[in-house]
């Protein structure tokens, strides 16, 4: 077994298949034990740490639902005075990140402490049962955003959040989608060794609230990012410095996988509001050039 | 040595002496002159610790306790909106025990929003688990700071620890205050040294949550260690009395109640005007006496009965009302007498900064002694 | 036993929550077909993947769930997933 249930052990309850779960073992191999982690209420921390069951072979706290960029704060600051070493790294999942905490991270990155904060993006919600969040995307039925006979679902489009976070002058800003693991290591590894405040989003899709088969929490990331719903970037000082390229697909692949969309398919194809969300996906393209034209079919495409 | 100064100075120089590693707080009136003090103190080099700018309460206790379970001593300050604003992280941080020391220079709640004092502030939050003080005076004011410290991170307590002192009464006010040195704060406060705290060497996970299996264990564990501050108590305050010559190992204090008829119960400063009414009262023939609480968690309800054992009526005088019942300390006071056939009668009074009198205690006095209490007292009847 | 202070427990008691009793697949290894990529190891979210002597992965049945992460993702279809057997 020491093979196995690396730094991030075996018998958590997450989800089989659950995104969150790969997040918390990436994090830790990009870490290593040099660390300390403080993670917010939510699925992740739940999973992970029934008395006294903690899956964390590292240093680990939880306090509360928002507070763990404050929390992180006291700390970085205690190790600071005590001449320690270890890395500072804050976890919350997008309601955490998104909404509730954003005093105490927007506090935080303002005063610049030398942390590392990653949100793991799965959309709403889910340990209370799958409401919706400032990350909740378009149209995406959840239990407080029901699609129904006069509602297509969530009618706000997902917060910003990384530009927010730039905009506070962090130096690196990035996300990344466990559809790419190695992708989330190296940026979180990149993100622990830039000083200052630094930021990852994680894309970790969750079949249990966005209705999709566990063994398809991968492919349903790639998808995000095939059809241009998640960009995977980084951004240095405030500057988009590098966005994964794909030839997008249309955004119908993505959605009719997922019962989170079901309403735009059953019992008839809304044409009208697939259109919106692929006009969102157009823009991100815009936005990042993430579009690669394929010039003819002798040119091999490396993505 | 002797200092004139003001409250909110000599608290800040005590907490400066105390050697907080990390500081986190939130500016609010009538705190703010403490962590200003903090901040120059640090801004000069005379205190060597992390001074975090937090952008509010919430964040100033959170990181608190993040510097605490990473193994610094901490501390913060604040009141009312401020200490309201904490409520969620309060209970963390006792839950997870961590001996955090705070002042409360204590203020009115809203609405309607005041700034003056009352003490509704810190008794919301007396089943949040802390330690809480109530300093009479600012040289009591500063010495808890010390006895909170030693008290919070005894291994057989772990609290967190709330010192509170009457808003701009105390805070604002310049009385001589008998300042320790450093080397004597050295001598009676040694460095912290966790029980156990977040290392990379020894990693633990702090902050699990408990199932019912379990969680009934830990408020269980919870309520010992505040029984076990008790004893904590006791032995450092008695420490303090032979290093310093002032004693406070006692929870409750008695002023002439030897044998008084009429014992007054109150709470922070008070209590000095309750003095000076008493010995008014006592050349005019009146046997009353003051129980003066300076620790209402752990609640001294053993030390409470064995005061009054003979005493013919107590009136308790509330800076607080629990609105809907009483004054959070009559209903205490009144359940650690139960039993005995003795009346408890409550006086609501001074909030939101009513001046309290000499005559004011008088009138109460003889309110108590012709039966008439559980009530607001100075109710302004006109505007009513 | 002691309850940890405030709540707090030392690392090594996930692993008493055999996580395996869940399974309702179980996915099994073609070692023919294995190019041995480590793929399945990297993304198995119970992070239950062992390489054993021989550098082959197989899945520590005390903690797979039987969530089929692996078979999907293997790029040598080298994984199935086939009913549990109880
Ligand atoms: C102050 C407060 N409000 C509400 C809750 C209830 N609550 C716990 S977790 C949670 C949602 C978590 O969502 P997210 O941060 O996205 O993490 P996820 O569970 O989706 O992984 C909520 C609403 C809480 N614990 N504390
Ligand atoms: S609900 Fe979603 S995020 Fe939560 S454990 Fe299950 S799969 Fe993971
Ligand atoms: S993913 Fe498939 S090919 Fe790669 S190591 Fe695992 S079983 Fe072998
Ligand atoms: S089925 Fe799921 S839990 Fe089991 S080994 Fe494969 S990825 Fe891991
Ligand atoms: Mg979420």
């Amino acid at each position: 077994m020491a093979e196995t249930c690396e730094l991030f052990d075996c018998g958590h309850r997450a989800c089989g298949g659950c995104g969150a779960a790969l997040v918390s073992r990436l994090i830790l191999k990009a870490t290593g034990k040099d660390v300390i982690i403080v993670s917010a209420t939510g699925c992740m921390e739940v999973f992970s740490t029934p008395y006294p069951e903690t899956a964390w072979k590292v240093p680990w706290i939880h306090s509360l639902f928002e507070n763990n960029s404050a929390v992180a704060s006291g700390i970085e600051a205690a190790l600071k005075k005590q001449g320690r070493k270890e890395k500072v790294v804050a976890i919350g999942g997008d309601g955490s990140t998104f909404d509730i905490g954003m005093l105490c991270l927007s506090g935080a990155f303002e005063r610049g402490h030398d942390f590392t904060y990653i949100c793991y993006d799965n959309e709403a919600y889910m340990n209370t049962g799958i409401q919706r969040s400032g990350a909740t995307p378009y149209d995406a039925s959840t239990t407080t955003s029901p699609a129904g006979k006069c509602s297509k679902g969530n009618t706000k489009q997902k917060k910003d959040l990384p530009q927010i976070l730039a905009a506070h002058g962090a130096p690196y800003v990035a996300t990344a989608s466990i559809a790419y693991p190695s992708d989330v290591v190296k940026k979180i590894e990149k993100a622990i060794n830039t000083p200052g405040p630094c930021y990852v989003q994680i894309h970790a899709p969750c079949c249990t609230g966005w209705g999709f088969e566990g063994e398809k929490t991968l492919a349903i990331g790639k998808l995000a990012i095939e059809t241009g719903l998640w960009v995977n970037f980084e951004m240095e000082n405030g500057v988009v410095t590098r966005a994964k390229k794909v030839v997008r697909k249309p955004v119908e692949t993505y959605l009719k996988e997922q019962k989170r969309f079901r309403h735009l398919f059953k019992p008839k194809v809304n044409a009208e509001e697939i259109a919106k969300i692929q006009a969102i996906a157009d823009k991100n393209a815009e936005k990042y050039g993430i579009d690669l034209k394929l010039k003819n079919k002798a040119d091999p495409v490396v993505p | 040595m002797l200092e004139i100064t003001e409250g909110s100075h000599a608290v800040a120089k005590a907490v400066k002496m105390s050697r907080p590693q990390v500081i986190a707080a939130y500016p609010i009136t009538p705190q703010t002159h403490i962590v200003e003090a903090l901040a120059d103190m640090v801004a000069d080099c005379e205190l060597d610790a992390e001074y975090i700018t937090v952008e509010s309460e919430f964040s100033a206790l959170s990181a608190c306790l993040g510097a605490s379970a990473a193994g610094s001593r901490t501390y913060s300050a604040t009141t009312s909106q401020g200490l309201a604003l904490m409520f969620e992280v309060c209970f963390n941080v006792s839950g997870m025990r961590l001996p955090v020391v705070m002042t409360i220079a204590n203020r009115a709640l809203g609405a309607p929003l005041s700034i003056w004092n009352d003490q509704q502030d810190s008794i919301a939050l007396r089943d949040s688990g802390w330690l809480q003080f109530y300093a009479e005076d600012n040289q009591e004011a500063t010495d808890l700071h010390y006895i909170a410290y030693k008290v919070a991170e005894n291994p057989e307590v772990l609290l967190p620890a709330f010192v509170c002192f009457d808003g701009f009464i105390l805070s604002h006010t310049y009385e001589p205050v008998d300042m320790l040195s450093q080397e004597d704060v050295d001598r009676y406060l040694p460095a912290y040294k966790p029980v156990q705290r977040l290392d990379a060497d020894d990693p633990i996970s702090m902050g699990m949550y408990a199932t019912p299996e379990y969680y009934l264990e830990f408020r269980y564990e919870h309520d010992q260690a505040m029984k076990r501050a008790r004893n904590a108590i006791n032995k450092a305050g008695k420490e303090f009395g032979e290093m310093f010559g002032r004693d406070y190992s006692a929870l409750v204090e008695g002023y002439r109640l030897e044998d008084a008829d009429t014992a007054i119960i109150a709470m922070g400063s008070l209590c000095g005007t309750i003095k000076d009414a008493i010995d008014e009262m006592r050349s005019a023939g009146k046997k009353v006496g003051l129980l003066k609480i300076r620790c209402f968690r752990p609640f001294p309800a053993e030390e409470i009965r064995n005061a009054l054992s003979h005493v013919k009526r107590v009136a308790v005088l509330d800076k607080n009302v629990s609105v809907g019942a009483k004054g959070a300390v009559a209903i205490e006071v009144r359940d650690a007498l139960y039993g005995k056939a003795l009346p408890v009668l409550g006086y609501v009074l001074g909030l939101g900064g009513r001046d309290v009198r000499i005559s004011d205690i008088r009138n109460i006095v003889s309110l108590a002694e012709s039966g008439k209490g559980d009530q607001f007292y100075g109710l302004r009847t006109e505007v009513l | 036993m002691a309850l940890g202070i405030g709540c707090s427990s030392r690392p090594g008691k996930a692993p008493n929550n055999k996580t395996g009793s869940w399974r309702v697949f179980k996915p099994k290894f073609n070692h023919e077909k294995c190019t041995k990529c480590g793929m399945c190891k990297t993304i198995c979210p119970e992070g239950c993947i062992e390489e054993s002597e021989d550098e082959f992965f197989i899945p520590n049945e005390s903690y797979c769930k039987g969530c089929g992460l692996c078979a999907e993702e293997c790029p040598s279809d080298a994984i199935t997933m086939e009913q549990e057997e109880k």
